[in-house]
C-alpha cells in the first residue's frame, strides 16, 4: 500500500512564504522556510484548508485533465453529487449528464447511486447491530486520514465500508464490461471530484491495493466546458438513475437522512469534525448511535475544488426537481453486503507519538516543556512554525533552531557588548515591540 | 535524565468557557508520550469532573499533574468550601449545583462517583471554610 502521494500540493514559484497556511493546517504539517512553504508528508491529511486560504494559489491539487480520458477505449464520467449544486437555474440533472457526454464520455455513472448503496448497506449494517458506538462513517477520505494519524483509537468505531464513489467505479465497471466486453484496462473512469483528499484516496487508497477509479478531474476544471455544452445540448437523454436520497449526500446530514438513522449527529467543518472526535475519544458520545463527518463545511458542496460557495450550493441542489423516484441501487443479498466492505485493515500511523517508549517520549517531553517555557509565547509564526510550542517540539526533533525565533535572536545579539541595542529593538516587529516580558524570556 | 513529566495549570472559577481546558491538555500530552489510549481516556475523564467540579463548587483553583512511566498522579487542589459530607458528595446523583449551572448541563451529580469509577485511587482532603485536595491515581498495567 502506498500512502505517500498526496493530492496536495506546493507549487514552489508562486509560494510567497507567508505564514497563512501554517496557521490554518489542522494536523499543523506546514512550517515555512526560507521563503517557502513546505509540507510534512506524514501529518498531511489533504483536507485542502491550505488550499483554501493560500491568497497566491500556491497550494494545489493534483488532478488529472480532462484529455487523459483519450488513454482509454471505453470512458466512463463518475459525477460526484456535489457537482450538481453548481449550476444556476438547473431542474434536470439530465442536462448535466448529458453534456457529459458530449465532453467525451461514452457514459456516465452516477456517484449518487454508489451513495444509495452505501447507505442501504449502512441501514443493514446498524439494523444487524454488532457495531462499536457511535459508529463514523468513513465517507470522507481526509477525516479517516485525520482518524489514522491524531485518533488511531477510533478506528474500530468506523463504519468499514467502500466509499460511495469507489462503490460507484465498481458497479460502473462491472456494467461496461458486460456491455462491452472490453477488458479491465481499456475501461476508463473519471471521479469529477469536489476535493483533494477523495483523489488521494484513489490514488493511494489505504484498505485496497488499488481503486476502481482510474482518474481524477477537478469540478472546477471540468465546470467551464461543461456549462459551455450544457448551453449548447440539442436533445437532454434521459440519464438519471439515482433519486434523491443519494444526491443529499453531497451535503452534511445526507448520510444519516439517506440510511434513515435518527440518533445521529451530523459535523462539518475540519475544526468541528476536531471537536466531535476529541468528544468520542472521552467517551461523551456513547449514546449516539451514527457520527457522520465532513471535512468541508457544508459536506462535500464545500470542496475546495468546487465552484460555487457552499451556501449557494445547497440552495442550488434543493432547486433540482426531475429525480427518478424508485431505484435499484441497493444491497440485494449478504454476498454484496460482504463485498461492499473494506478489502484490508486500516492502519494507524500515531504521528503524535514522540518516541517509541515512555521513557524516551518522556525525555523528550520534558526538553519540549523547558523549550517552551523560554519563547514568548505569541505564536507569532515568523518562526515558520504554527506556535511557539511546535517550533520547540521542531528544535527537540532537530529540524529547527532556537535561533529561529526572533526574540530568541534579538537576545542573543543583546549579549554582544558592541551592539547598539536600540538597533536591535527595532528588529523586533511593530506590534511586539517593548512588549516582551523579559522574564519570561530567561535562559534555560 | 528526568524519567517523570509535571504539569501544572491554574483554573479559573466559574469560567465555564475554559473549563476542559487542562483535561484537554493532560490528555493531549498523556498520547503523545504513547500511553495507552484506555488510560489516556480513564485519565481524561477523571480530570475533566474534578477540573469541573473545581469551577463550579469551588471557585477555581490549581491542578499538578505527575506523569511516571508506571503511575499517573493528578492533585486538585482549591480553596472552596470544602465538602461537608463526602459520602453523601460521593453518592451517584447527589448534587448541590445550582440552578444557572444545571442550566448548562452540569450538575448531574455524577461527577464523583465517575472520577472514582475510571481512577485506580482516589483520596478526598477537604477542610469547611479552607477547600478540597483531590488526589487521583491511574496505573499504567
Ligand atoms: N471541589 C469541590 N468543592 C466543594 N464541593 C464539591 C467539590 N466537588 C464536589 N463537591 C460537592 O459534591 C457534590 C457532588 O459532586 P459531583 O458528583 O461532581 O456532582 P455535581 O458536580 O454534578 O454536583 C457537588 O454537588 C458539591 O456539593
Ligand atoms: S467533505 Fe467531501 S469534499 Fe470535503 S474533503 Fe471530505 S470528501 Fe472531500
Ligand atoms: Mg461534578
Amino acid at each position: 500500500m502506498n500512502t505517500v502521494f498526496h493530492s496536495v500540493n506546493l507549487d514552489k514559484s508562486k509560494c510567497l512564504g507567508c505564514m497563512n497556511c501554517i496557521k490554518r493546517c489542522p494536523t499543523q504539517a506546514i512550517r515555512v522556510r526560507h521563503g517557502k512553504a513546505t509540507i510534512i508528508s506524514e501529518r498531511c491529511i489533504d483536507c485542502g484548508e491550505c488550499i483554501r486560504i493560500c491568497p497566491h494559489h500556491a497550494k494545489t491539487a493534483k488532478t488529472d485533465s480532462l484529455s487523459m480520458i483519450e488513454d482509454y477505449k471505453y470512458k466512463i464520467a463518475l459525477p460526484a453529487p456535489s457537482l450538481y449544486g453548481q449550476f444556476r437555474n438547473l431542474e434536470d440533472v439530465n442536462i448535466v449528464l448529458t453534456a457529459l457526454l458530449e465532453l467525451g464520455f461514452d457514459s456516465v455513472f452516477e456517484v449518487a447511486r454508489g451513495a444509495e448503496v452505501v447507505s442501504d448497506a449502512t441501514r443493514k449494517l446498524v439494523e444487524k447491530g454488532g457495531l462499536k458506538k457511535p459508529i463514523i462513517s468513513s465517507a470522507c477520505p481526509a477525516v479517516i486520514r485525520l482518524i489514522r494519524v491524531s485518533y488511531p483509537e477510533l478506528i474500530d468505531n468506523l463504519l468499514k465500508l467502500e466509499t460511495p464513489m469507489e462503490e460507484s467505479a465498481f458497479l460502473a465497471r462491472k456494467e461496461a464490461e458486460e456491455k462491452t466486453g472490453l477488458p479491465q484496462e481499456d475501461i476508463g473512469v473519471f471521479f469529477i471530484t469536489p476535493c483533494p483528499a477523495k483523489i488521494t484516496a484513489i490514488k493511494s487508497p489505504l484498505c485496497a491495493d488499488k481503486s476502481n477509479v482510474s482518474g481524477a478531474i477537478a469540478i472546477s476544471d471540468i465546470y467551464p466546458k461543461l456549462l459551455h455544452k450544457m448551453k449548447h445540448l440539442e436533445n437532454v437523454q434521459e440519464l438519471n438513475q439515482a433519486s434523491k436520497a443519494g444526491v443529499r449526500w453531497a451535503v452534511s446530514c445526507g448520510e444519516a437522512y439517506s440510511a434513515g438513522i435518527n440518533n445521529y449527529i451530523a459535523a462539518d467543518g475540519i475544526e468541528n469534525v476536531i471537536k466531535i472526535l476529541e468528544e468520542i475519544e472521552d467517551d461523551k458520545l456513547n449514546d449516539i448511535d451514527f457520527i457522520e463527518l465532513n471535512a468541508c463545511t457544508g459536506g462535500c458542496i464545500g470542496g475546495c475544488l468546487t465552484i460555487t460557495n457552499n451556501f449557494v450550493a445547497r440552495t442550488r441542489l434543493k432547486a433540482l426537481k426531475k429525480f427518478v423516484q424508485d431505484t435499484d441501487n441497493k444491497i440485494n443479498n449478504e454476498d454484496e453486503l460482504k463485498e461492499i466492505g473494506w478489502k484490508g485493515e486500516l492502519e494507524p500511523a500515531s504521528v503524535l507519538k514522540v518516541a517509541d517508549n515512555v521513557t524516551d517520549a518522556m525525555k523528550f517531553m520534558n526538553q519540549v516543556e523547558e523549550m517552551v517555557k523560554t519563547f514568548p509565547g505569541l505564536d507569532c509564526g515568523t518562526c515558520g512554525a504554527p506556535t511557539c510550542r511546535a517550533l520547540a517540539e521542531d528544535i527537540v526533533r532537530g529540524y529547527a533552531n532556537v535561533d529561529h525565533c526572533i526574540f530568541r535572536l534579538k537576545q542573543e545579539m543583546e549579549k554582544n557588548p558592541n551592539t547598539n541595542n536600540d538597533d536591535i529593538e527595532k528588529m523586533i516587529p511593530v506590534p511586539f515591540r517593548g512588549t516582551i516580558d523579559e522574564e519570561k524570556l530567561k535562559w534555560t | 535524565m528526568q524519567d517523570t513529566v509535571k504539569l501544572h495549570f491554574d483554573v479559573s472559577g466559574n469560567d465555564f468557557t475554559c473549563a476542559g481546558e487542562a483535561s484537554g491538555k493532560i490528555k493531549r500530552t498523556l498520547k503523545q508520550l504513547g500511553f495507552d489510549i484506555s488510560l489516556v481516556r480513564n485519565v481524561a475523564i477523571a480530570v475533566y469532573e474534578a477540573e469541573i467540579n473545581m469551577v463550579i463548587h469551588a471557585d477555581g483553583g490549581v491542578i499538578d499533574v505527575d506523569i511516571d512511566s508506571d503511575c499517573i498522579t493528578v492533585v486538585l487542589k482549591d480553596r472552596g468550601p470544602g465538602i461537608p459530607d463526602i459520602e453523601l458528595a460521593m453518592k451517584e446523583g447527589y448534587s448541590t449545583a445550582p440552578e444557572n449551572v444545571r442550566m448548562l448541563g452540569f450538575g448531574a451529580g455524577m461527577g464523583l462517583p465517575n472520577i472514582k469509577k475510571y481512577t485506580d485511587e482516589m483520596n478526598i482532603d477537604t477542610v469547611i471554610g479552607v477547600g478540597t485536595t483531590i488526589t487521583l491515581k491511574v496505573y499504567n498495567k
